[in-house]
């Protein structure tokens, strides 16, 4: 067993509020009530256990993290405590003032997520008329105060065939960086996995104009391609490794190794509210479970890949086989893995494409 | 569109703004924060990215390296503070 190593980043899901509806949402189906958010001092506090545990920096998400009256607060402790401060946001609730004191308190960076190129799909997806206008002048926004931008697209069979598209306007709008993220498949995403999977051959198109967008594109745009894992030979290394690299807390304090893993019924998570971050790291139950590779199943266990993936995806093997401790299905070598792939080319080739649209209570 | 920049011992390199060069007390190492990334610099990337200060020339850059580590030989620093540079700047880490 290695030493523990310090944490780098923190996810701190402020609000699980959102004026969006996508239906391949990372948070969990049962969203957080507003009563049940934390207050400001608690995050601060929060915010500031992570930076002395070894955070370097800070993602500030959601819901939509803005709809926070305090986040200028909040991104202010994080500059202080030395944290670099990213802005995870729809863009949709943000004006020029706002912008601009959130500037001030020390914002370095915004992702701004659009749900396609243009606004007949990616309205029709968010769930939220007039988002693309609203969108573009955040972008906007953000370049004219000098913050460097990433445009983020998660990807599905619904919008892929404007791939090329959404490179261009990731360009045209003066990002830094483009996310091209397909959906993976836990909680919201899982209900809406018929409507949203790609086949085969659609990855493989997506692959290439990716690769050879990358080569175009070099110095000017740099491309994050995240493929969905049900087509792929090997896992995913899911977070770099179960309580190894990554914090999460949840808008009422819940300390996550992952922002799905609320989905693995029947864990229980240690809350920042009532011990401190440095001990819910080092001994909470939920972080030592799947820390490591003492906990592997074969053929885990003896792959000399298990700490390159350390086992892929807990939330993954839970949700297609019931048991989080198996081996990630997305493993060719996992006894799941056709079954997987199976379903996968199924349910694209059905092109069933209606929304179960996330919402208080559609969970 | 902007063109790829080529890097040459004509250059004068920075850090891109919001790219912040901050050493990492808990793992005692040097990195660059960047937007959702983190880059690890050994010490020769430190000491290349640290003179990079949007003055120097990376002629001046490589001189000055040269009298900090005499041992080396110049075509072999040259080279590296090249690769390194160029591999930045194409990532968007330094502007030149």
């Amino acid at each position: 067993m290695t030493a523990l190593e310090p944490p780098l980043a923190l996810l701190a899901e402020l609000t699980h509020r959102c004026p969006l509806q996508c239906p391949y949402c990372s948070n969990p189906l049962a969203l957080e009530k507003p009563a049940n958010e934390m207050p400001t001092a608690d995050w601060l506090r929060a915010i500031n256990e992570a930076a002395g545990l070894g955070c370097l920096q800070v993602h500030f998400s959601g819901g939509e993290p803005t709809v926070r009256r305090d986040l200028e607060e909040l991104v202010a402790g994080a500059t202080a405590a030395g944290l670099y401060t990213n802005l995870i946001t729809s863009g949709v609730a943000l004006d020029a003032k706002r912008l601009t004191s959130l500037t001030a308190a020390g914002l370095e960076h915004v992702q701004l997520s659009f749900q396609d190129s243009g606004a007949e799909i990616g309205e029709r997806i968010g769930g939220y008329e007039g988002a693309h206008a609203k969108k573009l002048a955040t972008a906007k926004l953000v370049r004219d105060a000098g913050l460097p931008l990433t445009a983020n697209f998660v990807i599905h069979r619904q919008n892929l065939h404007h791939l090329t598209e959404m490179l261009d306007m990731a360009v045209a709008i003066g990002a830094h960086r483009a996310e091209i993220a397909n959906v993976q498949y836990y909680g919201w995403a899982l209900k809406n996995r018929a409507a949203l999977m790609p086949s085969r051959t659609q990855l493989e198109e997506m692959t290439a104009t990716v690769a050879a967008a990358r080569a175009r594109l070099e110095g000017v745009l740099v491309i994050d391609y995240v493929v969905p894992d049900y087509y792929a030979r090997r896992p995913k290394s899911c977070m770099g490794g179960w309580g190894r690299r990554f914090l999460n807390i949840s808008p009422s304090g819940k300390v996550l190794p992952c922002h799905a893993a609320e989905s693995l019924t029947g864990m229980a998570f240690d809350n920042v509210r009532q011990r401190s971050l440095a001990e819910i790291w080092r001994d909470s139950e939920a972080f030592n479970r799947f820390r490591g590779t003492d906990w592997m199943p074969e053929p885990c266990k003896s792959c000399d890949r298990k700490e390159i993936d350390w086992g892929g995806c807990r939330c993954q093997a839970f949700a297609i086989t019931g048991d989080a401790a198996r081996t990630d299905p997305a493993c060719g070598l996992s006894g799941d893995h056709a079954r997987l792939v199976e379903l996968a080319a199924g349910e694209a080739e059905a092109a069933a494409d209606g929304f179960v649209y996330r919402r208080y209570g559609a969970g | 569109m902007s063109e790829r920049i080529l890097i040459s011992m004509m250059s004068i390199p920075r850090l891109a703004p919001h790219m912040r060069l901050r050493h990492d007390k808990a793992r005692a190492q040097w990195t660059i924060q960047a937007p959702e990334r983190s880059f690890v610099l050994d010490p020769v990337a430190h000491a290349i990215v640290s003179r990079c200060d949007g003055v120097a020339q990376l002629d001046a850059v490589v001189a000055d390296l040269c009298d900090a580590f005499p041992g080396a030989p110049r075509e072999v620093i040259e080279k590296d503070v090249i690769a390194l540079v160029q591999n930045f700047v194409d990532k968007s880490v330094m502007q030149a």
